[in-house]
């Protein structure tokens, strides 16, 4: 379905159709796409249908009062929801089938939402291409024979071929900005502590926010407005109220102050994203906002500081698949240590354990301070930069990520090149500001590039309203190959 | 930073891993290259600058996270078991502990 997450609600709630219809358009599409796509994991049509009838049965006030009613969103299968599974893309979680739901999708379904099914994904998250999904990858729907990005690479593509208007995918490193930005779509990653935790299976704790992907920056305003906000079962959520995105989009931009950073559109980033990029700019600039220099000195360390971390981070969290308590354990250990050892050498998989060794050891005895500590305060510089950056502008522009979307095997043996495709987005997690990628252009080979805003904490509604404004007067005005 | 295969069979021990010969002669240059890239931020003094703990805002650290010492109800046993993968009259039961 092509139809805006906005206008299928109003569609719904005045009886132009149902909510049955817009599932079962959902439905179908991900069906019929699945075998080329792989973009789901599960597709719950039984419990999505009846969710769908539960809004149907409403009265016509009732359903006006939800801000969702009726509209079909995909959820990434590292988030919880209850009645479906969650594998994390791994095979060591079986997989499990959550007793309860995350916060976020609590608030989906308190807003009327239809939740179709969980979507694939990098195990654990880990990833930028999708190729280190336990259960194969996600194919690009611009072009079948590259990735999707990663790691929320089957939200992503479900979005861009028009299965749904709207997917939750989560970002850590960059998960949700840069598939969104390899399928031609808006991914937001909102401030760390907007959106609660709770339910969203841990990579890295102090990184990981979930976030929102969507065809229209609109649609991104109307969800963020209902899953973020304080949550008592996630310590980190801040108390900071939730404005009204929807409402402020339309704000004029005039006056804005926008930061580019010249070294960050240098070296190493592909030509066509840099000239695209460049035009973005451009426009900005007609839409009234001003363009000033920054500069942000330790952005070149993101990627080294991003991967002492989140494995740090990664290595402690995955600690709990044991074996024990759920999903996949290995047969006939003689003994526990054995158990543990075999469950998780043949339930994770290669990225999973060489992220889990790599965490090991920078935070073994003798090299916590060489590496951990001294990341950490990295980290503290880095923030510093932002800091410094937002002082002078409203919003940093950069590329969301330094070429188009890749071959699938491009990139698979080399986990070091991998992890350089993320080095405009971590800098963001590791911050903690929130950042917004939306598609500005396509290649040559028609492939779309992707434009990241980062703003100051809770600058979502200046974010939203930045890329609302770039998007109405330049749209792509094309869809991919492979479309519902 | 030179890392052998024996390490990398030490960090596998300490991370409760079993990992085969292969991928420990695959992991091993793939480590190695990476801690040498992490160790660019050598070259960053940072003698003065205190570590950015954990990911919070500052109106994230301002937020009151603690709540009332209030009974609520939990998980109870029975979903608590319901997919572990080996339960045993309302246990977890693992293999022997000492080998």
């Amino acid at each position: 379905m092509s139809e805006s997450l906005i206008h299928l609600r109003d569609s719904i709630t005045s009886g132009e159709t149902n909510a049955r219809a817009a599932a079962e358009a959902a439905l179908d599409a991900a069906e019929k796409l699945n075998d080329t796509l792989n973009a789901f994991l599960e597709i719950d049509r039984p419990g999505a249908l009846k969710r769908a009838d539960e809004i149907d049965a409403l009265t016509q006030s009732d359903k006006a009062a939800l801000p969702l009613a009726g509209t079909p969103i995909a959820i990434k299968d590292n988030i919880c929801v209850r009645g479906m599974q969650t594998s994390c893309g791994s095979h060591i979680l079986g997989p499990y089938h959550p007793p309860y739901n995350a916060t976020a999708i609590g608030r989906l379904l308190d807003a009327g939402a239809t939740l179709i099914g969980k979507t694939n994904c990098d195990e654990f998250a880990m990833g930028s291409s999708n190729e280190n999904s336990g259960f194969g990858p996600v194919k690009n729907p611009w072009d079948t024979s590259r990735v999707p990005g990663g790691s929320s690479g089957g939200s992503a593509a479900a979005v861009a071929a028009g299965i749904v208007p709207v997917a939750l995918g989560s970002d850590t490193g960059g998960s949700v900005r840069q598939p969104a930005a390899l399928c031609g779509i808006v991914g937001l990653k909102p401030t760390y502590g907007r959106v609660s935790r709770y339910g969203l299976v841990a990579f890295g704790s102090s990184l990981d926010q979930i976030g929102v992907l969507a065809r229209e920056t609109a649609d991104a305003a109307a969800v963020l407005k209902v899953i973020a906000g304080r949550d008592p079962h996630d310590a980190t959520t801040a108390d900071v109220p939730v404005p009204d995105y929807s409402a402020l989009l339309e704000k004029d931009v005039r006056g804005l102050r926008l930061g580019v950073s010249r070294a960050l559109l240098g070296e190493g980033l592909n030509d066509e994203v840099r000239a695209a990029v460049e035009k973005a700019i451009d426009a900005y600039r007609e839409l009234g906002a001003e363009i000033v220099d920054i500069d942000l000195p330790h952005a070149k360390y993101a990627i080294a500081v991003y991967y002492i971390i989140a494995t740090a981070e990664a290595s402690s969290n995955l600690a709990r698949f044991d074996g024990v308590r759920y999903g996949f354990r290995a047969e006939d250990a003689p003994a526990l240590r054995d158990m543990y050892r075999r469950t998780r050498d043949e339930g994770f998989g290669p990225e999973v354990k060489r992220r889990i060794m790599l965490g090991t050891y920078v935070l073994s005895a003798g090299y916590y301070d060489a590496y951990y500590l001294k990341a950490q305060k990295v980290r503290a510089l880095i923030r510093q930069d932002f800091a410094n950056a937002f002082s002078r502008c409203d919003a940093v522009l950069t590329p969301t990520a330094p070429t188009p979307a890749f071959l699938f095997g491009e990139k698979v043996d080399d986990p070091l090149a991998m992890y350089l495709n993320d080095i405009y987005t971590v800098t963001a997690n590791l911050a903690g500001v929130p950042g917004i990628s939306v598609p500005c252009g396509l290649s040559t080979e028609g492939l779309p590039i992707g434009l990241q805003l980062l703003g100051p904490n809770w600058s979502e509604a200046t974010l939203l309203n930045l890329a609302h404004k770039y998007q109405a007067s330049h749209p792509l005005n094309s869809q991919p190959r492979i479309h519902a | 930073m030179p890392i052998s295969e024996a390490d990398i069979e030490k960090i596998a021990q300490l991370a409760h891993l079993e990992i085969t010969a292969e991928e420990r002669r695959v992991f091993a240059p793939q480590i190695a290259e990476i801690v040498t890239y992490v160790e660019q931020l050598n070259e960053i003094d940072t003698g003065a600058i205190e570590p950015a703990l954990g990911g919070l805002t500052p109106e994230g650290e301002r937020t009151e996270s603690s709540r009332r010492d209030e009974v609520q109800a939990s998980l109870g046993q029975k979903l608590a078991l319901d997919q572990a993968p080996d339960p045993a009259n309302g246990y977890f039961r693992v293999p022997k502990v000492l080998g």
